[in-house]
């Protein structure tokens, strides 16, 4: 590697002032967590004293929990719990939020999973597809496709592949992450249903998960099917306008190694970023599918919280989603700098 | 100070045009109903105007009259979309309920346009530590998806309808704050801006009278296509509960109801799901043409 002495410095310098941003970023972040939980109409010291207990009582915990501080003292103490991984216990389970949140955790990233690599797995060759066809029948007919998914609420699309899929046709499993008969046979090591039967050999239950499991993911895969199908098709055009594709096709080369091998090999970082962001985007979609197919992940569990106001839970819940988009948004930046030497 | 017309500073092209307002929007109008996918886009936007407007005399039943002896009824000549779990006529709590989506559409378009065209320009323009920090909060909105800041808002905020049209609105002017900054930024060394700038106009009469009519065009588009977003988060928040309360015929609260009696009774959900995606689907039609109308730029690179 031939490594210049100005650019090392300047990259350094860059990346101080990268990890400036993130920590402001943060800091933001954390800011805006802790107003969404002070404006909660949800009094937390009524919530940990309950309704019967008396005046003095109800003030010494007032004074406990540093409710008479200033804000910014009580801002500065939420950033402290915070650095020491203290997140508040959850007023609703009783449970400590960061554990509640890990055990939920698994079933929406089994669900999120199986949709993006449906989404990616089919949005990316439909792309290709109407790039290489541009203005053609195929094209129009994967633009209009894209943008009703585009369009649709995917709660109700959820429900509407229930009502097809499950009810009248029978094909797939309904709510939940296995049958009622299912529930509870295997031991839960990791947390991924399909992968803790697998391991105990299970396969009735793997096959009633992988049952249950496909509907939701393949709804919650169209979101992102269609986002991705966008991208990669205007990726490929770009590609495809530019003067060492005519010189590939001059030299003869067939149209499928000049789209696959030439112009397709080129957008690949970009893909890979996209994608990435398109799996974090899932979350969103998850907190609406998950209450419609009762899957008891991340999504259900932060919806839950909001409606019956337990503040501690709802706060660990926007900052992981919060630090999910960040660190996203980071990693592909960082993907760009590695794969593409231009930035460098 | 009255700015005399110089040759520099005559305006390009696109800001004269709109100087003659009518004439302007008659020009995109047309444009937009000759795009057969965009026409489709405002008649759909049309018949919920409509819809909306003449709510008493197009619903064929009162929205909130119960019915307990002709509950779960099928479509039928007399309920066009079938009846409710209390024998509530859905056809016509579907047409009282445009009133509510065109209220959201509305006020959260009238709230967000001008905030993000206001931070993105001012941001811009002024530069410096002014832009860094504002630009520094636009992206901690934006490390979000919306549905779930606008949640996080809803449950501080309290559920119900004017509180999740304020969190709606809460979350959606970034993306056209940092439209119309990256605008501003390279219209701020334009030769007529400078020369407006060296006529003695001030910060605000140049960001008012040569920057925000540049930016329009651009954040209208972009404000259309955020409408057919918003619509469907409106909707989510009422599905989740947290949105327009029952008995309010909003569709996404309609669509909550339903889910209980969805597996016989599928008129509950699959109407009130199919008009949101009409009027979603509208707002990204139109939002599409309007790209190809007011911004050539882009349409190059799209096709």
């Amino acid at each position: 590697m031939r490594l210049a002495l100005s650019p090392t410095s300047g990259r350094l310098a860059g990346f101080a002032r990268q990890a400036g941003t993130i920590l402001v970023t943060l800091l933001g972040l954390l800011a805006l967590t802790f107003a969404i939980g002070r404006l909660m109409p949800v009094d937390p010291v009524r919530a940990m004293v309950g309704e019967e207990a008396d005046q003095a009582t109800y003030e010494q915990v007032y004074h406990e929990l540093g409710m008479d501080q200033p804000v910014y003292v009580q801002f500065a103490d939420y950033l402290g719990q915070i650095a020491r991984g203290d997140f508040g216990t959850s007023l609703r389970t009783g449970q400590p939020v960061i554990e509640d949140i890990a055990r939920v955790m698994p079933a929406t990233i089994e669900l999120a999973t199986f949709a993006i690599l449906i989404g990616a797995g089919l949005g990316v060759p439909l792309g290709v597809l109407a790039a290489a066809r541009k203005n053609r029948p195929t094209d129009h007919l994967v633009r209009v496709a894209t943008l009703l998914g585009h369009s649709m609420p995917i709660f109700w699309t959820g429900m509407i592949g229930l009502i097809l899929f499950y009810a009248r046709l029978d094909w797939v499993g309904g709510g939940g992450r296995v049958s009622d008969f299912y529930d509870g046979m295997v031991e839960p090591r990791t947390g991924f249903l399909l992968i803790d039967s697998a391991l105990s050999g299970d396969w009735d239950v793997f096959g009633d998960a992988l049952n249950h499991l496909i509907l939701p993911a393949s709804i919650l895969g169209l979101a992102s099917l269609a986002y991705i199908t966008r991208m990669t098709r205007s990726f490929m055009l770009d590609q495809l306008n530019q003067e060492y594709i005519t010189t590939a096709r001059v030299k003869g080369l067939s149209q499928t190694r000049t789209i696959w091998g030439h112009a397709f090999a080129n957008i690949r970082v970009q893909l890979v970023t996209i994608v990435a962001l398109a799996y974090g985007g899932l979350l969103e979609g998850a907190v609406l599918i998950e209450t419609v197919f009762s899957w008891p992940g991340f999504g259900s569990y932060m919806t839950n919280n909001m409606l019956t106001g337990d503040m501690n839970a709802v706060m660990t819940c926007v900052l992981i989603v919060g630090v999910i988009f960040i660190a996203l948004n980071l990693l592909s930046d960082l993907l760009y700098r590695v794969f593409d030497p231009r930035t460098r | 100070m009255t700015a005399i017309p110089m040759h520099s500073s005559a305006p390009p092209r696109r800001l004269a045009g709109l100087r003659s307002g009518a004439d302007y929007l008659g020009t995109v109008l047309r444009h937009l109903a000759g795009n057969p996918s965009s026409a489709f886009g405002l008649v759909v936007i049309l018949a919920l105007i409509v819809m909306a407007a003449f709510a008493p005399l197009i619903a064929t039943a009162d929205p909130y009259a119960q019915d307990l002896g002709a509950a779960l009824q099928p479509p039928s000549w007399a309920h066009f979309f079938g009846t409710d779990e209390v024998g509530r006529d859905v056809f016509s709590r579907l047409v009282y309920g445009a009133r509510i989506t065109l209220t959201i559409i509305a006020l959260v378009g009238v709230i967000v346009g001008p905030i993000g065209l206001a931070v993105g320009t001012v941001a811009g323009y002024f530069g410096g530590w002014f832009d860094t920090a504002l630009m520094r909060i636009t992206d901690i909105f934006l490390s979000f998806p919306g549905l779930i800041l606008s949640l996080a808002f809803v449950a501080a905020l309290g559920a119900g309808l004017e509180n999740a049209i304020v969190a709606i609105a809460l979350t959606s002017w970034p993306p056209i704050a940092r439209l119309a900054r990256a605008e501003t930024l390279t219209l701020r060394g334009a030769d007529y801006v400078s020369a407006a700038k060296m006529q003695g106009a001030s910060a605000a009469r140049i960001i008012w009278k040569q920057i925000v009519p540049m930016c329009l065009p651009s954040v209208l588009t972009r404000l259309t296509l955020s409408l057919a977003t918003v619509i469907l988060t409106a909707a989510g928040l009422g599905f989740l509960g947290l949105g327009a309360q029952p008995p309010l015929p909003e569709w996404g609260a309609m669509i909550a109801i339903g889910r209980r009696y969805m597996l016989e009774s599928w008129w509950l959900v699959a109407f009130p799901g199919g008009a949101i995606l009409c009027v979603s689907l509208a707002f990204n039609l139109i939002g599409d043409g309007l790209r190809d109308a007011l911004d050539p730029k882009q349409r190059k690179g799209r096709h």
